[in-house]
Order: structure tokens, then sequence, then C-alpha cells
């Protein structure tokens, strides 16, 4: 077990460095030029020639690549000409667009975007494992018919659309909610959650659907075993079989699921947020990515490989858990 | 609900069918019998007899499955086709249990063994406590000879060895005192070992609770020992019903004789006859040892090594065997599973690369070549695999498996490879017109030969036979081992021949060698080792083989 | 959509279901996926015929009608449904009055084209990757094994649009969606490919095909890549779909195609403005994407369950017993 894990975390400390070195190169070396962006778009060679200087884009890219790394883990500190901006770890460098500290931006969006996370969350795993234990206990019924046809349709849809029809539906024809405006949770708990509620049920519900496809799949196959056939024969009731010897094997990989979602969501739910105007993580990127802001970009995504990463091995470790004919390996 | 003198199970012309795609299939079609308080019946049948379906319908299995089930059948007084889902609940496990095929699969993988017989328990006995029921878990388990019961039932499933496993189906079977044991070939997917001991079990737990017993199998000689009465079922009818010995000694159908012909049998010897001249071993390979050619060596291994990953999770499948085959001999291999038999058979044609040791072919060692090197001796040294079903491409049609090596030599034209096939085919006793069809088309003993063909289309010096018969019927396998040994008596090629069965690989074999945990443990001419098994681990796998006679089972 | 991803083993015993004409058959019987195709038939019609059918309406999708918009109500489109007329089928695009009929057409051909050509990106890396990992040696296997599940954990969309952020401004876009989605998104495709091909490798046949004498590549070409085309093409239905929505997302979100080219996303990405004064507006794309997905995804969900010979027979499997397999021997040394 602990060498597992001492494993598992050497090998993610490696794609994490891995995943940075490639973003770092491809941002800050491929076609366009930082300095020109940084400057904007007024400045002439001479101002370029400063930013580039300031940025230490002449020094080899292993040079920079380390000063990168040096930012991330001691902190750093950037002359804004008269004066000296410290950075603490974890240091992300200054935003092209305001000279603001990447990391100030994404701490100030990182509640927004947990906020939406933690409630979608809710409601996907309440309503896609609900559905699919349901339809998979329902065969061969109407009930059945309509849950797999909502599902389908749940798994075609672009959250924009949905989003859009609830905005619609609930802000537009029958006014029962304003047009959501994000509100702290510290700032008011009861509006925080009034305006919360349709982008949590815009995401949330569609990502139910695919919670409700592998909950069904899972619960089928595992229902379709030999042990399960067993305790049919042994006069158990159809009702404790599930319960005693199928949820727990079938839930295994929905288990693994979430732990994965939980960790690339926090990369923002990029088109929630930017459907509802949540000033999350996501838009933040999106935005960046508009104007080109590089360093917001490389902070966002190798944070993002960072959250999955971690994910990933919490994920692997509730399955295996759950379904302990799986080893760790 | 009158006791007495009513039968325990009275089945009056049941017939299960199963709709499916292409129309509704007749599992069981009108079978009748009955089964006295406390005896014992065997069904015994080939695969698709609907022998384990009509075994499901005692305990009303197929209900809710689309099956369409008449007829009529009672046990111990419960009208299973009719009864409610409660009552059908009660009957199952607390008056009929069910003993299933694979013990592996059919346990909870999860929970302890203890918890999941006590579940069973309490089930049945709803005012039981949990520790009643623990105890009850443990009693069992002690019953059926699962050594420090206590403990052990704390242990999951896969922690307890295959014959363990089907030891505690059995005692989840035994704990609610059911009068009718109903058991689904539990020793199947058992070694012959196990086998004998489970089936001792099931006879001294008849003996000792007087419960009743349907014991359905393929295999005659599992049913003969174990059994008073004998059930023989084709395509879903009773052919014949019997008392086991009167069918056993004085078979009035047809159809039973050549079931029982079939059975392969441990004391009959081996027809010798002459044999062709052995070819000569002409123009051997460039740089043979000497003398090869002289003693007619093929093939020899010399501490023969083959280990499967690294580290401290590498295991040893075969250890330091050493093995000389000459052409044109026939060599049997057996041994239980585990024994490293097939890993073995593969290392010998070359499919796997020993880890150690030497593999000579023909004086030259062929044990480290690399796959390229290698097609200069692949047509030399084929193989026929153990499963119909994956051995055969199921995209292509079985004329094109069996030219593929000689498309792939390259000496032949289109038309001569076809006339090559037809004749193939027909050699192994096929429409030479089946070229153009696919391995869907063809049934087990068909594909096996299909495979036999295309072993035999390269001319090959040497065939490895990886359990040729284990997945086919009693009488299927009779046809095809008696195919190999003319094959083998015609071309005079060198087999060896695989198998876990000692009574086939008899029929077939000059010599013999027993294979335990690896490594060889007894070698010698077949004959001798059969009537004189010098190793203790011989004597045993031969006194477990079960038998027909009731000379040789007294014995 | 894991659920879609696991390969099923032939079932012991049985002959595995194989054969086109009988896949067709199964995939004929379902009527919602025969809808589907359909649907789909007509629509990749209407994409193809989309200049044809501009002509027929007389309007191209790129000329402003500002007479057609009401300034004052900040470009509303003048008349009943999003000002829906003889000379303008499904009425004319809030603030540029520009023909809504010929630019959901051109959006169709955009999400087709992304959509098919990422499709035809991802599994060629995914067959590439997938077959080097199952048929290279242990340590090509390992490195490739863990790239791929890089690739499958992190989150496509981020990374998409972090590449389109790099790429300059003058590469064309449409085939930079192409690439940008092909090449991050292969990752399920490869593991499906190494798993398909592994069981594969350790059938009978395949050995048997060894023992022939024949090159490697010939083993592979005839015994290993027909097996590999059912599980591909039922995952490469599946991959449309999510590549429509992908690629409706990234102009959704402003880093898709670039105006003025039309893209159904893009046209949705002003929804919030334009949902209360003019739903026609949103109603039309919104529709347009969502019908089209949801046939894609029948019809894929239609194939995977057709080439599914387990799937098929799920209902006899179901509860209680049926005829007992054929025995399983023991002896697998």
């Amino acid at each position: 077990m602990t060498t597992y894990f001492l494993r598992r975390a050497l090998g993610a400390v490696a794609v994490v460095l891995v995943l940075s070195a490639v973003v770092y190169v491809t941002f800050y070396v491929a076609p366009g030029d930082p300095a020109r962006l940084a400057c904007g778009p007024r400045c002439n060679t001479e101002q370029i020639r400063q930013v580039r200087e300031q940025l230490s884009l002449d020094d080899p890219l292993l040079t920079q690549y380390w000063h990168f790394l040096q930012g991330v883990f001691t902190g750093q500190d950037y002359s804004t000409g008269t004066s000296v901006l410290h950075c603490d770890a974890p240091c992300f460098g200054l935003s092209y667009q305001n000279n603001q500290l990447v990391t100030d931006m994404l701490v100030d969006r990182l509640p927004a975007t947990a906020s939406l996370a933690v409630g979608a969350m809710a409601v996907w795993l309440a309503v896609g494992i609900g559905t699919g234990l349901l339809s998979a206990l329902r065969r061969g019924g109407v009930t059945e018919r309509a849950l797999t046809w909502l599902t389908l349709a749940g798994t075609a849809t672009p959250v924009f659309i949905s989003g859009v029809a609830l905005l619609m539906l609930f802000c537009v024809y029958l006014e029962w909610l304003p047009f959501p405006s994000y509100v702290p949770l510290t700032q008011d708990p009861e509006q925080w959650a009034w305006n919360m509620l349709l982008p949590w049920l815009a995401l949330g519900l569609l990502e139910s659907a695919k919670y409700a496809r592998l909950t069904r799949s899972s619960l089928l196959e595992t229902l379709a075993e030999d042990h399960i056939r067993t305790f049919r024969a042994y006069g158990v009731r159809e009702r404790s079989l599930v319960a005693r010897h199928a949820l727990r094997g079938a839930l295994a990989p929905v288990i693994a699921l979430t732990a994965a979602d939980f960790g690339s969501i926090f990369g923002g739910a990029m088109v929630t947020e930017v459907t509802f105007g949540l000033p999350g993580i996501g838009q933040l990127l999106v935005n960046a990515t508009q104007k080109i802001d590089l360093p917001v970009v490389v902070a966002v995504v190798v944070i993002t490989g960072t959250a999955v990463v971690i994910a990933n091995i919490v994920a692997d470790v509730l399955y295996a858990v759950a379904d302990r004919r799986v080893a760790l390996r | 609900m009158t006791a007495g003198t009513e039968p325990l199970v009275s089945v009056t012309d049941l017939s299960v069918a199963f709709p499916t795609g292409d129309g509704v299939v007749r599992a069981v079609d009108g079978l009748s019998f009955t089964l006295a308080r406390g005896g014992a019946l065997g069904i015994v049948g080939e695969s698709g007899s609907g022998k384990s379906t009509a075994a499901y319908a005692l305990l009303g299995l197929h209900r809710d499955t689309g099956a369409e089930v008449s007829g009529s059948v009672t046990v111990a007084g419960h009208d299973v086709l009719a009864a409610g889902d409660a009552e059908l609940r009660a009957l199952r496990g607390g008056v009929a249990a069910m003993v299933f095929q694979d013990p592996l699969s059919s346990l909870d993988p999860y929970q302890a063994i203890g918890d999941q017989i006590a579940e069973v328990y309490r089930t049945h006995r709803k005012d039981a406590s949990r520790r009643a029921a623990r105890e009850r878990a443990t009693e069992v388990l002690d019953r059926v000879g699962i050594p420090d019961a206590a403990r052990r039932a704390r242990s999951r499933p896969h922690e307890f060895s295959g014959g363990m496993r089907q030891r505690a189906l059995i005692a989840m079977a035994l704990a609610c005192e059911p009068r009718l044991l109903v058991a689904d070939e539990p020793t199947t997917a058992l070694d012959v070992t196990v086998q004998a001991q489970i089936l001792d079990l099931l006879r001294d737990l008849r003996e000792e609770t007087g419960t009743g017993l349907i014991l359905v199998t393929h295999d005659l000689g599992v049913a003969a020992g174990t059994v008073d009465e004998l059930l023989v079922m084709k395509d879903g009818r009773a052919v014949e019903h019997a008392p086991v010995r009167t069918v056993l000694d004085t078979p009035r159908e047809t159809y039973t004789r050549d079931l029982l012909a079939a059975v392969p049998r441990l004391n009959v010897r081996r027809k010798v006859v002459a044999k062709r001249p052995v070819p000569s071993v002409e123009g051997a390979v460039e740089g043979s040892a000497e003398g090869a050619a002289d003693t007619g060596v093929l093939l020899e291994a010399e501490g023969l090594t083959r280990t499967f990953g690294r580290g401290r999770k590498a295991v040893t499948a075969v250890e330091e065997v050493s093995l000389t085959v000459r052409a044109g001999e026939t060599i049997g291999v057996v041994g239980e599973s585990g024994s490293g038999k097939t890993t073995l058979g593969r290392m010998l044609v070359r499919l796997l690369e020993p880890t150690g040791g030497a593999l000579r072919y023909r004086g030259r060692d062929i044990g480290g070549l690399k796959e390229r090197e290698l097609r200069a001796f692949r047509s030399e040294l084929q193989m026929v695999f153990q499963d119909p079903v994956s051995s055969l491409n199921p995209r292509r049609s079985v004329g094109e498996s069996i030219a593929d090596p000689l498309r792939a030599a390259g000496r032949l034209g289109d038309a001569e490879i076809v006339a090559r096939v037809r004749e193939l085919l027909e050699r192994v006793g096929l429409d030479p017109g089946a070229y153009h069809r696919y391995p869907h088309e063809f049934s087990g003993g068909q594909r096996q030969r299909v495979g036999i063909a295309r072993a035999l289309a390269p001319e090959p010096r040497l065939i490895v036979c990886d359990e040729p018969v284990s997945a086919l019927d009693v009488t299927t396998q009779a046809q095809v081992v008696r195919l190999l040994g003319e094959i083998q008596r015609d071309l005079g090629v060198a087999l060896v021949f695989i198998a876990h069965d000692l009574a086939v690989v008899r029929q077939v074999s000059d010599r013999l060698v027993v294979m335990k945990g690896g490594r060889i443990v007894e070698e010698g001419a077949a004959d001798t080792l059969y009537e004189r098994p010098g190793h203790p681990y011989t004597q045993g796998l031969l006194a477990a083989v079960p038998r027909l006679e009731k000379a040789e089972a007294a014995a | 959509m894991t659920d879609l991803l696991s390969t099923p083993e032939p079932a012991a015993g049985l002959a595995p279901a194989s054969g086109a004409r009988q896949v067709w058959r199964r995939l004929r019987a379902r009527k919602s996926a025969l809808a589907a195709a359909a649907v789909l038939g007509l629509l990749v019609l209407l994409a193809l015929a989309a200049p044809l059918l501009a002509a027929l309406e007389g309007q191209d999708p790129n000329t402003y009608h500002d007479a057609l918009v009401d300034s004052a109500r900040g470009g509303v489109p003048l008349g009943d449904f999003g000002g829906i007329s003889a000379e303008h089928w499904l009425g004319v695009e809030p603030g540029t009055g520009r023909d809504m009929f010929v630019r959901l057409l051109y959006g169709a051909r955009v999400s087709l084209l992304v959509a098919l050509g990422a499709t035809v990106v991802q599994v060629l890396i995914g067959l590439a990757v997938g077959l080097g990992a199952a048929l290279g040696n242990r340590f090509a296997d390992s490195a490739l094994t863990h790239l791929t599940d890089v690739m499958v954990s992190m989150p496509l969309l981020v990374f998409a649009i972090a590449m389109v952020a790099v790429v300059p401004a003058d590469f064309p876009r449409p085939l930079l969606l192409v690439f940008a989605i092909g090449l991050l998104a292969w990752g399920s495709t490869a593991r499906l490919v190494r798993g398909q091909t592994l069981s594969l490798k350790k059938l009978d046949y395949v050995s048997a095909a060894r023992l022939t004498g024949g090159s490697s590549w010939r083993v592979a070409r005839r015994e290993l890549l027909p097996g590999l085309a059912a599980p591909v093409i039922t995952y490469a239905a599946i991959l449309v779909p999510s590549n429509i929505v992908i690629e409706s997302t990234m102009s959704f979100l402003g880093v898709g195609v670039k105006p003025p080219t039309p893209s159904w996303g893009q046209m949705l990405s002003t929804a919030n403005t334009w949902f209360r004064a003019d739903p026609a507006y949103v109603l039309l794309p919104a529709s347009m994407l969502f019908v089209t997905t949801l046939a894609f995804t029948v019809l894929a969900d239609g194939v995977r369950v057709a080439l599914d010979p387990r799937e098929a027979s799920r209902l006899r499997v179901g509860r209680g017993g049926r005829e007992s397999r054929k025995s399983r021997p023991g002896g697998t040394a």
C-alpha cells in the first residue's frame, strides 16, 4: 500500500512536471511574441524590447522554465517600473491584461467555481444514480423506456442549450426566478443559493445523464453475474439482492468517475459559467484565451492538470476500496 | 400434502422453451420423471440435451426469464410452476437447494463465506438471531470438511481453493436442511482428485441426512458411483430411465449404448497397430548435431523453464523439464490444472519463448530464435488447440483457415491449394464442399476437425495437441481421438497429446509424462505407467478417476 | 461515457455474433436507430446542397439587411418569428439582418466537417497508439499506456481552448478545431484499441496464424485488424456527436470558428442577449444542434447494441437460469 502511494505520487509529480513543461514551451516559444502580447498593440519596438528584458524572454528556454518553476515553488519579485511587486509561491506571474498577480485572480475566482462544482455534483449524483438504479430495476417497462430516452437526450445536449432553456423557462416565461447574478456565500447564503439554483440544475441534470447510463449498465452487469443467481436460487428477495450483493460492486465505477470529474470541474465548468455569467475560473480562462493572456492560461492549465492527476489517484483508491476484486497495482 | 408414499419430486410432461431471435428453442420437451424421498437420480446427457434446464425448473428458476414453461413440477408437495412468489422463495433453499457449477463465480466476491451462508439461513429462518445464523454457518462448513471452520468462515471466496469453494457451496445448500439437493455439474470445474473428494462428500451427506439428490452431469463416471437411478437425456427428452446398474450393464437404447461405448476407459490397452516405417529424418537442418538423424530424435527439451512476471510476483509455470520426442511417436502429457502442461506444449512449438533451458529441433537449438528466424521451422511444428470456438477466425471461411499455412508458404498455386484443402477436409472426415462455410456453422467436434486439418496442411513432423477434446461431448471426444490416432498411424507424424483426462490419453499414447507443479513427476511407457504407477501422485490420480464398472469401482 | 467503452468479451461457448449481415439485421430492427439515420441523411443532404438551396432562396450567408431589423429596438428583426418572410424563409439574424436559413445550413456544414474530420484524426491516432501499445514491447506498452491515461484524464475543453490561444490567428479555424479536438481527444479510442487487440491476441486463432510461418504484419493484417473494425466503428459513431458538441461549445465560447463563418454554437453565444426579444433566433440553432447530436447519439447507441451480442441477449441472461454453458475444463495451466 505504501509503495503504491509512493509510486503514484512520484508518477503524479512526473506527469505534472512534463505537462507544465509542454504547456510552458508551447505557450512562450510557439508562434506569437509574448513580449508583443504582454505589451499590448500600441507598443513601439523600444517598449517591446524593454518588456522582453523584464520578462527575461531572451534567456535560454531551460532557464526560463526553471524561473517559472522557481516562481511556482518559492515565489518571485517583479519590478513594475517604479516599485517591486512580490509574488508569493505559488506564483504564476503577472497577467498581461492588468498586471495583477495571476494567483490572486485565481483565488478571487475560486469561490464561484467551487459553489458551482459542489452543488452541481450533488444534483448529478442524486439524479444520476437514482435514475440509473430505477431504470435498471424497472426493466422492460414504460419507466425504463422513458428514462432511456431522457438520458440519451441528456447526453446529446450541450450545457449552453440546457442553460438557455432553463433561463427562458424560469426567468422569462414563468418569472419564478430572477436572472442569476452571483452572490458570494459569505455575503448572503440565501441569495447565493437562489442565484446558483439554475446553474446547478443546468450542469447537474446534464451530467446526471452520463451517471445514469453508467449506473444502469454497471448494475445490470452485476445483476447478470453468477453469484446473484446463487442468492436468487436461495430465495433471497430481489430487494436485498440488489442492496447486499449488487450495489456495492455496481457503484464502484460510479464513485471512481465522480472523483475524476470533481478534479476536472476545478478547471472550471466554462460553459456553465459563461452562460450564467458566473465569475469562476472557467470564465477567467475563456476571457484570457480571447485576449491571449498567456500567464493566466498557463496557470489554469497547469492547476487543472494537477487537480485531475490528484483526483485520478483518489478515484483509483476509491474504486479499489469499493470493488475489492481490484488490486492496487 | 399427504406425506408418506408421495414421491419427493414429480415432474410431468415438462417443457421449457426459450424464444430467441431465430425462433423458439425447445430445451426440454415433454419430460416426466419422479424421485422417491431420499432417492438419488443422475440426469446425464451431452451439451444441449436440456439436463440443466430441467434441473433449474425444479426450483422455478425460469420464472421471469422469458422462458415458456409448461407441464407440472411438484417438489415435496409444492406445485413449483403455480406457486406464488413467497412460496417459491420459501421453496428455494428451504425445501430444495441448488449447488451450482462454477464455485468461484457463484459466491459473492465481496463477502465472507460464513456471512453468505448465514444470510441464506436467516432468509428461511426468520426468527434466527444473527449469532445463531453465524453458528449454523460454521456448523455446516465444518460438516463439509472445511478445516478450522470458525476461522475460515470469515474468509472471502478468493481465499479458498476451488475444491473448498465447492464445499462451501454445498454447505450453503445444507444450511436450511433441505429435502432435496440439486447439483448442477458440481465437479466439472474441478481436478480429478478434488472431484473424487466432492463426490465422496455428497454420498456421505445423503447417507447421513437422508436428503434426496438430483445430480446433473455430462460424465457417466461421475454419476455411476453417486446415484441410484439414471435418467439419460437427449434433445430435451428422456431416452432411458432405470436403476444405475441396469443402464450401465444392460442399456436398452442405442443412444445410451453409444454414450457408454464412447466413455474412455483406463483399463483398455492401446491397440498397437503395425506402424508404417517412420520416415527417416533426412536432409537435417544445417548445423544439426550429428547422430540426431540416427536416433530419430525430433525434438529435445533439456531443462526447459518458463517464468511469467518478474520480481516478487514471478511465477514459474514450467521448471526444468526435459523431454525427448522421437519421430512418429505419441507422447501423452497429463496433469491437473496448474501443472504447466499447456505452457510446456506452447513452448514446444515455440509460441512461447522458454526463459531457461534448451529446446533442440533436429539438433538445432530453436529455444531463443526470434520470430523471423522461426519462420523456417513453423510449418514443421504445428498445434491443435483446446477451445474449438477461439481457435478459428470467425470472419474467415474454414477453407481459408486451412489454406493459410499453404498460402503463407507461397509454394503452391491457387488451384493446387484449393485441391489440397479439399483433400484435407476429406481426410478429417468433413465434406470437401465445406470450404466456403464459416466456423459458426459447425459444431464443436467439427471445428476441432478443421483445426486438425489446418495443423496437417503444412505436412508437419510434430503436432502438439493441447487438450484437443476436453471441450467436447463424450461421443464427439471418442471420434476426434480416433481420428488423431488414425492420422498419427497413417502419416507417421509425432504427437504430443496434452490432457487432464488420464483415460483419454491412454487410448493414444506410447509414452506418458505426468506433470505436477511445473515439473515432471513420472515418465514411462504408457502400459507400465497405468498398470504399475510408481509415483504416489500418479497412483492418486489414477485412483481418483471415476469408473463405470462395478468391479473397478470396488477395487 | 465509460459505460460505452466496456468492450464485451465473447461469452464462452457462444459463437461470437459476427458478420455484417447479422449486425445490419439487428440494427434494422431498431426503429429509433433507423429514424435517426434518416434524420442524419436529410441533414447531410441539406448541408451538401447548401449553396444550391441558398441560390434557390436567393440569399447568401453574409449579406447584411439593415432594413429588416429595428435599429431603434437594438436590432430586433421586424416581423413575426424573427422576421420570417417569402425572401427569408426562417427570418433574419437580429442586429445584422443576415438570412437565418442559409446561415443555419452553412452552420451544419461547419459542424459536420469539423466533427467528422476530428473523428478521423482521433481514430487514426487511437489506432496507432493502441496498436503500438498492444503489439510493442513492454517499454513501448508502458510508455504509451501512461500517455493514454494522461490524455484521457485531462479535461479536453481547457486544453483545446488553450491550444487555440497559441496558434496564430491566420490559421484556418475549422482546420484548427479539427486538430485541437483530434489531437487531444484520442485517449479513449487508443484505450479501446489496445484492450481489444490484447484480447484478440490471446485467441488461439492468432496463435495458429503465427504457426503458419507468415510474417508478423501478415498475421496482424489478416487476424487482428478485421477484429478491430466493429468496436472502432462503434466508438467512432459515439465520437461524432461528442465532437459536434465540442465544436459548438468552443464556438459558443468565442474560441471556435471565427465570424463571419456561421456556426450554431456561435449563434447561441449571443443567446443571452436575444432570447427575450427574439426567441426564434435562439430556438433555431439550438434545435438544429439538439436534433443533430441526439440523432447521432441514438444511431451510435443502435450500432453499439447491434454489434454487441451480449446486449442483444441480455433479457435472457437476466434472472435465474438458462441452459448451462458448456463445461469448462480445468486444464489451463
